[in-house]
């Protein structure tokens, strides 16, 4: 074979090569901007979610870590300080006026003020919490446990989802309000609280005051911050976009285990 | 490509015939691998964009800083500049990593450029729904792959290196070094490099980058509380998980490579229609 041939030969190669490639990557962008792929892929997380709660079982406790290993400062991520009049009102006042109220598929609705919720049953829990975009921040949580809320207000058996509704709004006109959701199993989970307290002192504005939720087995934005409301329901098809949370309906996974 | 020793060799019977090298099973399932792999590696790729450090350790946060960044910023007078920086030290990136070019032209912020990523543009949720669900195909590709090798005695009679392969296993470094490939009866086998180097990444560089990718999933970490502290914690795992990556496109690149130089149809030949063409004995020099 003589040099000519040979280096048109691997001209060719390399051309068919970066032809290929550049179909392969065209073909991805149009599956991913498609209305059915997603549906396709979205089989993996439903396969994760049973996959791991098999593995791990149902009851299974996140680890919990040392003093040693707290963050020296605990990141804040989303929102900061929620755009919201009534939020900045309720601050104002070192949240003294805070209500949670906590209804839906419950036989007696009530409401907590702050103090009542530090009167229930606590739990302090030093744990890892794993942003979905890749990183870790160890901080020392106390709360009361939602297991205590929802034995306060009697849960209904066909309570399927506890919904958390929040004080800061994602859109910039003040719409959007964050939102999230999480299954009975995580819901009666003994390390699912309601932080009230980061590194020992009340829970500052940016990490969620005056309460987050911290369910340990899941990605980050499962934690709602500035929880104001809570919902027992069987369904969250009719909340928001549908997808059981803020993220959600912008087409994370509602299972975030993973 | 040399005509007048394949004619003249007579050492060779075998030379030039097709044999039947790749079952069916295995055919598919590689192919099945690369086009898995090739989106695991990708869609991971933009997983990694939304959080562009690696650190060692249980957290990220731990007052050390991390042990590679890459980013964008401003670099004075030559406007925007992409930087990666290993251990502390930066290197000037622009172009591939931390700014490139997205398909419209903009220069864009990113660690990895948008050629190498899935999608193409800045879209986390998307990337991880990819990401996980290959993963999956990969996994039961993967364990369907190692069940057959068992069954039909795959790996014990291709991919098994025998105690006399590996006595001259020197002689097969210094082959692949001067390009020297086998002939003849010896074509017909794995080389014992070829043999150790597919069982080191079938059975210890994959499922260290699978295990290392479970341990990043705050459920399974609750299999045995603290396993992952095995390995240095969470942050850790995701830092081998990122290596064990390019070591696994590492061998991709090697493994390429010696397909092209030891005879680019033949061997995407045989792994298509499973038929190998031997080829002849080299002239003894």
């Amino acid at each position: 074979m003589n040099e000519r041939t040979r280096s048109s030969r691997r001209r060719f190669l390399a051309r068919a090569l970066g032809a290929a490639g550049a179909l392969f990557l065209a073909g991805c962008e149009r599956l991913s901007e498609s209305q059915w792929f997603p549906k396709v892929l979205a089989a993996g997380e439903r396969l994760s979610e049973a996959a791991q709660t098999l593995v791990t079982g149902r009851k299974a406790m996140a680890q919990e870590f040392s003093e040693a290993d707290l963050s020296p400062s605990f990141r804040s991520n989303g929102t900061a300080e929620p755009d919201s009049e009534a939020y900045a009102a309720l601050a104002a006042k070192g949240f003294a006026d805070y209500k949670l109220e906590v209804g839906g598929l419950a036989a007696s609705p009530r409401s907590f003020s702050l103090a009542e919720l530090r009167a229930l049953e606590s739990r302090t829990q030093i744990t890892r919490h794993d942003c979905v975009e890749g990183w870790s921040a160890i901080g020392k949580w106390k709360g009361a446990k939602l297991s205590a809320v929802l034995d306060a207000v009697k849960v209904k058996p066909e309570a399927c989802y506890v919904v958390f509704y929040c004080a800061d709004p994602m859109a910039d006109d003040g719409t959007d309000l964050y939102y999230e959701s999480i299954d009975m199993d995580d819901a009666w989970h003994p390390q699912t609280i309601l932080a009230y307290e980061l590194n020992g002192e009340a829970l500052p504005i940016k990490n969620g005051a005056p309460v987050r939720l911290r369910v340990e087995r899941q990605l980050g934005y499962k934690h709602a911050k500035y929880v104001m409301k809570i919902e027992l329901v069987d369904s969250f098809a009719h909340i928001a976009g549908g997808n059981g949370g803020y993220w959600e309906d912008q087409g994370y996974q509602w299972y975030a285990g993973i | 490509m040399d005509d007048v020793t394949a004619s003249a060799s007579t050492t060779a019977p075998i030379a030039g015939r097709l044999y039947y090298r790749h079952s069916l099973p295995v055919r598919v399932m590689h192919w099945i691998n690369v086009i898995a792999l090739t989106i695991i590696f990708m869609s991971g790729l933009m997983i990694f964009n939304a959080h562009p450090a690696l650190y060692w350790g249980k957290s990220s946060y731990t007052g050390r800083p991390p042990i590679l960044e890459i980013g964008a910023r401003d670099g004075g007078a030559t406007g925007a500049i992409g930087y990666t920086k290993i251990f502390g030290h930066e290197f000037n990136t622009t172009g591939v990593l931390g700014l490139s070019r997205e398909p419209s032209g903009r220069p864009a912020a990113r660690a990895f450029p948008s050629w190498l990523t899935i999608p193409d543009m800045q879209w986390l949720s998307m990337a991880r729904s990819w990401h996980f669900f290959f993963a999956w195909i990969f996994v039961v590709n993967g364990l369907c792959y190692v069940a057959y090798s068992l069954w039909s005695r795959h790996l014990a009679r291709d991919l098994a290196p025998t105690r006399g392969e590996l006595a001259k296993i020197g002689q097969s470094i210094k082959d692949h070094l001067l390009f020297r490939h086998e002939t003849g009866e010896a074509a017909t086998r794995y080389n014992v490099l070829q043999k150790i180097t597919y069982l080191v990444v079938i059975f210890v560089l994959l499922p260290l980058a699978i295990l290392m990718g479970l341990a990043m999933s705050p459920r399974i970490d609750t299999v045995f509380a603290g396993w992952v502290d095995w390995v240095g914690g969470r942050q850790s795992a995701r830092t081998i998980h990122f290596i064990a990556a390019w070591l696994i496109v590492a061998f991709v690149l090697i493994h390429v490579f010696e397909v092209v130089i030891t005879g680019l149809w033949n061997n995407l030949r045989s792994m298509i229609t499973g038929r190998y063409r031997i080829p002849p004995e080299a002239p003894h020099e």
